[in-house]
């Protein structure tokens, strides 16, 4: 007699039941959770191989690792800034009054055994993450992956590297050391400059006055509690969308735009993945072993009065910071007796507009091509001239705000005047993404080029041959038909052509999209045809003179005659 | 028979020493032992000459010798009465023995080339030289003189020294001493190695753009206490590890930037590599 | 197919015309050049090439023994951090033992982490298949029936609630919803005390007719004589160490100054600021007039005050000019007189709020 569950449909009394312990816990968690609907749709999901695809990986594993360090900080960091003596094994700091947010950090580091190490563990960490955050942008961006239908996965990215930085910031805060505690004192000072509430936020932010004794416990809630809630929930909603879409891959032979090619993640993936989360981890506890970081003793407390030399942010906030060393003198008015602080409104605006326009470039981009198919094969940078172009103006404009940062480091270190080095990053943040971009773009260009004639003409093989004539050719071995799709199977996107609309008018938004599809697509390599390789198979030996190709072919650009 | 064998008709064993010849290494010797005679024989003579000279600040013979060595190597741009030429260099009437100490024991002076400051550089002069050329300036006027060895012997109160050091040297030095730009191509040098009797003279004078830390700003238990803090942050181990030359978050983030995240790409390079 | 069925609506833009290639349907997307009929065409997956693991048993095993090896290697890490944690105390303070104690603790950790992590990658690229496998994609869509399911739920929904119908219950719920969360932003007022004016303190600061200039952070005053040239003091008001923890620290956050001295004549006052110094020492406030940084690296011969955090500098010799960097405005100038003791005072409190800017400074 059956003791199992009483359903209506009949159970199968004949059924034995597993008999291994691994198929009798399989079977009991099953019945309790359907656990077999997943291993069937997830077990062997293919994912694509690259490693270009592990550095999203390398910043959730490092937020594992700061969870994990974390965690066990919280077990001994107290956020109170109520004063207290300090008598711990830091003697330079013995008998100073200094909050209990500090001695509690200091006491992490001098009197928990591994304390230090688990605190250097996190600091690390928390740098490694949001740097791979940055890099995996990276490659969202000059592979095109933030297309349709991705776009609101690239918006939710990009809320996590934001989230990310909130995160940093309000952590190195906690311990109530100069170092932070100067960081403080610059925003508190930013937020006074806001104009009509600006006051009023600095007191409600810390509390009344700066720096009061409110500030540390309020970025504690934030930073163990509030951001890290955020950031579990948008790393959930990244990796379903992940899920849902499937994930991208590179262009090449087999891989289509309604494929994925790749290994199954039972076990393939799990191994290596799951092996990647502990090189992650293992790498940032070597770099914590060996190198020092935030060494919040030689700070001391935080105090209005001292400061250090070398006063920066870390290195994520760095180009918020190097915005405002970029900003010249003298930029306050004073209208109606109101006092306009142009000198935070000015860097404010620009970096509200730099992270509004990086926020929301796939709707740029789409609304440009008005491409409105869905993209799963990514794009080569190099086939994508103008977007990876804009992406490197975007990253010189950022790098450069992020090198002011440091201006007076450069300065000691290359023996310049800080003076010297300031003026040099403002004249390059105005010249340097144009530069940037320009030279960016031609590379590409030449790439396809380069991509072209490869597929036209294949590798220079190194032999040297003399023909009957007496010339001396090198002979090219052509490419297989495998290397030669992944040159020839991108696509050429063209400009639109203006036309009036249905009431006969051509508007100002259609001029402009047509204008900035003109400025993305209007130069442009198109690929390799086969009708065009043909045409140029017709002597073999005689396609190493570049005098011969011009002829041969409709110049470099294969391209249809442009429209205007 | 060839000139390697011997009577025997057979060469000599490894390592025998040919007749009468001598051995090819001989002369590598030869110079080898010269050298370390000659070399010896110099650090030894330095070594009396800048050991403990004990020199007499206010005897005739040491100012005369150090006027004599002003002459020679100052006068050309602070005058000969060393009442220092405008635009070139300043008077020394009053600076006190304790300037010269300084700017003359690190090497600062004789000045090499004009610039924003003058830079640290191997001294030019023994100890001896430079106490005669200090008792010779300060002859010409009061001024500050060289501190004692109780003041600069490191053994101060490091709490205090501390905490007087953050609040009047972090901001130029660092709060580890490291180093900090000033305007127009000016720094504050780094601070690891000073001796304490130049970081005492250096707080005293005020050499260059640094302010003068009279004794009534900085007492001199005080100056000995943050002398007690410099050499206690200089010697001691670091407990995180690599200081990274205590720059800062700077250091840390070119660190992560170059050497974390480019150990990490290489990994994930090596791990979607195909296997052999 | 069926994942770029979209047509385009508006007719106000097209294909480039001039090509020899036929402009497709305006449904593949506008800007989109269709590849022209002899493009080439996918070859399919390449080849597939075996391993030298595959194919030699004794590079299997090799690698196989690597793997194991380096998982007991992981192992050993964890023990080894374990012991660490008991072998290397640093209850005695030495710098040299929490050193050493970090050191192995962490070598342990990352041996034991490196060990598990390289140990299943190598796995995983040298024993495990690596037969690149192909699955169909779906588009992100729903099929025509799930949507068609979905829009009739809704459908069914609204009928039997009369959502779409009862436009009263609708607006005042969507009314309700928006006003539910007022009373807890409301509540964020709390966050600041309810009974100061920030703007009338930003405006004061603990300076005032009498008040002793003293040394930061001893205390104790400073004498008119002790100040010499080229010299700098740091100062604060005298009072201000005595003051209960919570004030202090805010108090010193606008009361801190500079005082420097230097020769009268290369002092440049306007004749209404003649009486604000005394004998060639004059006192700034040391909050930077930029975001509020101590602004303290003086330079003694160029009389140039530098602020680190910026690089905001301002010119001591001339009113405490802002002369480059990103500061606005002069520091404000501490007006100060010596006592009958000979010890420095303020004369009054700053004539102008001290550190940065904000949207009320100039009003009355």
């Amino acid at each position: 007699m059956s003791t199992a569950t009483t359903t209506d449909a009949p159970r199968t009394t004949s059924f034995s039941g597993p008999s291994t312990f691994t198929g009798r816990a399989a079977n009991y968690i099953d019945e309790r959770t359907s656990i077999s609907a997943v291993v069937r749709e997830f077990g062997r999901k293919i994912f694509p191989d690259h490693w270009s695809f592990l550095l999203g990986e390398v910043a959730l594993y490092s937020f594992i690792v700061i969870l994990i360090s974390g965690t066990f900080l919280t077990f001994f960091f107290q956020a109170s800034m109520a004063e207290v003596q300090y008598n711990g094994a830091y003697v330079p700091l013995k008998g100073m009054n200094m909050s209990v947010a500090l001695q509690s950090t200091l006491d992490i580091s001098y009197e928990v055994r591994g304390g230090l190490l688990m605190r250097q563990i996190h600091h690390w960490a928390a740098l490694l993450f949001i740097a791979a955050m940055g890099l995996h942008m990276l490659r969202i961006f000059f592979t095109g992956a933030f297309r349709k239908p991705r776009e609101l996965n690239w918006v939710v990215g990009f809320t996590l590297f934001i989230l990310g930085m909130a995160e940093g910031f309000t952590g190195y805060s906690l311990p109530d050391d100069l170092l932070s505690g100067n960081g403080l004192r610059i925003i508190d000072g930013m937020i006074e400059g806001i104009p009509i509430v600006g006051t009023w936020l600095s007191f409600l932010l810390f509390g009344g006055e700066f720096p009061g004794s409110d500030i540390v416990g309020r970025l504690y809630s934030l930073h163990i509690m509030i951001l890290p809630a955020m950031v579990i929930l948008f790393i959930a909603i990244h990796l379903v969308f992940v899920v849902v879409h499937m994930h991208t891959q590179y262009p090449g032979p087999g891989k289509t735009n309604r494929n994925v090619v790749g290994y199954p993640i039972l076990p393939v993936y799990a191994a290596k993945a799951g092996g990647f989360f502990f090189v992650v981890f293992g790498v940032i506890a070597l770099i914590a072993t060996f190198f020092q970081i935030n060494p919040i003793w030689n700070y001391g407390p935080y105090d209005p009065s001292p400061v250090s030399a070398g006063t920066q942010p870390d290195w994520y906030i760095g180009f918020a910071d190097g915005m405002l060393r970029l900003i010249p003198s003298h930029l306050e008015t004073v209208w109606f007796g109101y006092t306009f602080t142009w000198y935070i409104i000015i860097p404010v605006a620009i970096l509200g507009l730099f992270i509004v326009l990086v926020a929301v470039y796939p709707f740029i981009e789409s609304w440009v091509t008005g491409d409105k198919r869905e993209h799963h094969v990514l794009d080569r940078p190099r086939n994508a001239p103008t977007r990876t172009a804009i992406g490197v103006a975007g990253v010189v404009f950022y790098a450069v705000m992020w090198a002011a940062a440091s201006s007076d480091l450069i300065a000691t270190h290359f023996m310049l005047t800080i003076e010297g080095v300031i003026i040099t990053l403002q004249v390059l943040l105005v010249i340097g993404p144009i530069i940037g971009y320009w030279v960016t773009k031609r590379v590409c260009l030449a790439l396809q080029r380069k991509d072209r004639s490869l597929a036209l003409h294949g590798y220079e093989s190194g032999r040297i041959v003399r023909l009957p004539g007496g010339e001396y050719i090198e002979v090219h071995k052509p490419l297989d038909e495998y290397e030669r799709w992944r040159l020839v199977s991108y696509e050429s996107y063209a400009p639109l052509m203006l036309r009036p609309d249905r009431s006969g008018r051509i508007t100002f938004a259609n001029r402009l999209r047509v204008g900035m599809s003109r400025w993305f697509f209007e130069d442009r390599i198109a690929p390799v045809t086969r009708a065009e390789l043909e045409a140029g198979h017709g002597d073999h030996g005689a396609h190493g003179a570049p005098g011969e190709l011009e002829g041969g072919h409709d110049g470099d650009h294969g391209l249809p005659p442009a429209a205007h | 028979m060839t000139s390697t064998e011997n009577e025997t008709g057979r060469r000599p064993a490894r390592g025998a020493r040919r007749k009468g010849k001598r051995h090819p290494l001989a002369t590598v010797a030869l110079l080898f032992i010269g050298l370390l005679i000659t070399g010896g024989a110099y650090a030894a003579i330095n070594a009396t000459s800048s050991a403990t000279a004990e020199v007499d600040m206010n005897s005739p013979q040491t100012i005369e010798q150090g006027q004599k060595l002003f002459v020679a190597n100052c006068a050309t741009c602070h005058n000969m009465n060393a009442e220092g030429v405008p635009g070139v260099a300043p008077s020394l009437i009053g600076v006190g023995a304790a300037s010269v100490d300084f700017q003359v024991g690190t090497g600062r002076m004789p000045m090499s080339f004009q610039g924003p400051q003058a830079l640290q550089k191997p001294p030019q002069f023994t100890d001896e030289q430079i106490k005669q050329m200090a008792a010779y300036i300060a002859s010409l006027a009061p001024g500050p003189a060289i501190p004692s060895e109780d003041l600069v012997n490191g053994e101060g109160d490091v709490a205090m020294g501390g905490e007087l050091f953050r609040v009047n040297c972090a901001m130029c030095h660092n709060v580890a001493g490291a180093g900090g730009a000033l305007t127009e191509g000016k720094f504050a040098p780094d601070l690891s190695g000073v001796s304490g009797s130049h970081i005492f003279e250096a707080m005293l004078t005020g050499p260059q753009n640094m302010p003068v830390f009279n004794d009534t700003n900085i007492t001199p238990e005080h100056k000995k206490d943050i002398i007690a803090y410099l050499k206690f942050i200089d010697s001691q181990t670091s407990v995180g590890g690599y200081a990274l030359a205590s720059l800062g978050p700077v250091a840390e983030g070119l660190f992560i930037w170059i050497f974390g995240a480019g150990v990490i790409i290489a990994i994930t390079v090596w791990i979607t590599a195909r296997s052999n | 197919m069926a994942e770029d069925a979209h047509s385009d609506e508006s007719t106000a833009v097209a294909p480039a015309h001039g090509s020899e290639h036929s402009v497709a349907s305006v449904d593949v997307g506008l800007a989109v050049v269709p590849a022209p009929e002899d493009a080439f065409q996918d070859p399919g997956l390449p080849p597939h090439h075996l391993r030298v693991t595959d194919t030699n048993p004794r590079r299997q095993r090799r690698a196989q023994r690597t793997v194991f090896s380096l998982f007991y290697l992981s192992i050993a890490g964890s023990i080894f951090a374990v012991a660490a944690y008991m072998a290397f105390p640093i209850e005695d303070g030495s710098f040299t033992a929490i050193r050493i104690n970090n050191l192995f603790i962490g070598l342990g950790i990352a041996l034991a982490l490196l060990g598990l992590g390289f140990g299943a990658v190598h796995w995983a690229k040298a024993l495990m298949g690596d037969h690149e496998l192909t699955d169909p994609r779906h588009p992100v869509r729903g099929s025509e029936e799930t949507r068609a399911r979905s829009i009739e739920i809704f459908q069914q929904a609204n009928e039997e609630s009369g959502f779409g119908r009862r436009t009263l219950i609708r607006n005042t719920l969507i009314g309700a919803l928006i006003a539910f969360p007022l009373p807890a932003v409301a509540m964020l007022r709390g966050l600041a005390p309810q009974n100061q004016d920030p703007v009338a303190l930003l405006k004061e600061t603990m300076w005032d007719k009498g008040v002793r200039l003293v040394r930061d952070p001893l205390g104790t005053p400073i004498k008119a004589s002790d100040v010499t040239l080229g010299s700098v003091f740091h100062v604060i008001p005298d009072g201000l160490n005595k003051l209960p923890h919570d004030e202090m620290l805010n108090a010193k956050a606008k009361a801190i100054v500079l005082l420097v001295r230097m020769d009268p004549s290369e002092l440049h006052e306007t004749p209404e600021r003649k009486s604000w110094s005394y004998d060639g020492i004059v006192a700034y406030s040391k909050v930077c007039t930029h975001v509020g940084c101590p602004v303290a690296l003086y330079e003694q011969q160029t009389h140039h005050l530098l602020c680190p955090c910026h690089q905001s500098q301002f010119d001591i010799s001339n009113g405490a000019a802002v002369i480059f960097g990103p500061a606005a405005r002069p520091l404000p100038q501490l007006p100060i007189a010596v006592d009958d003791e000979g010890y420095l005072v303020a004369q009054s409190d700053f004539t102008e709020p001290v550190g940065p800017s904000f949207w009320e400074r100039d009003k009355a």
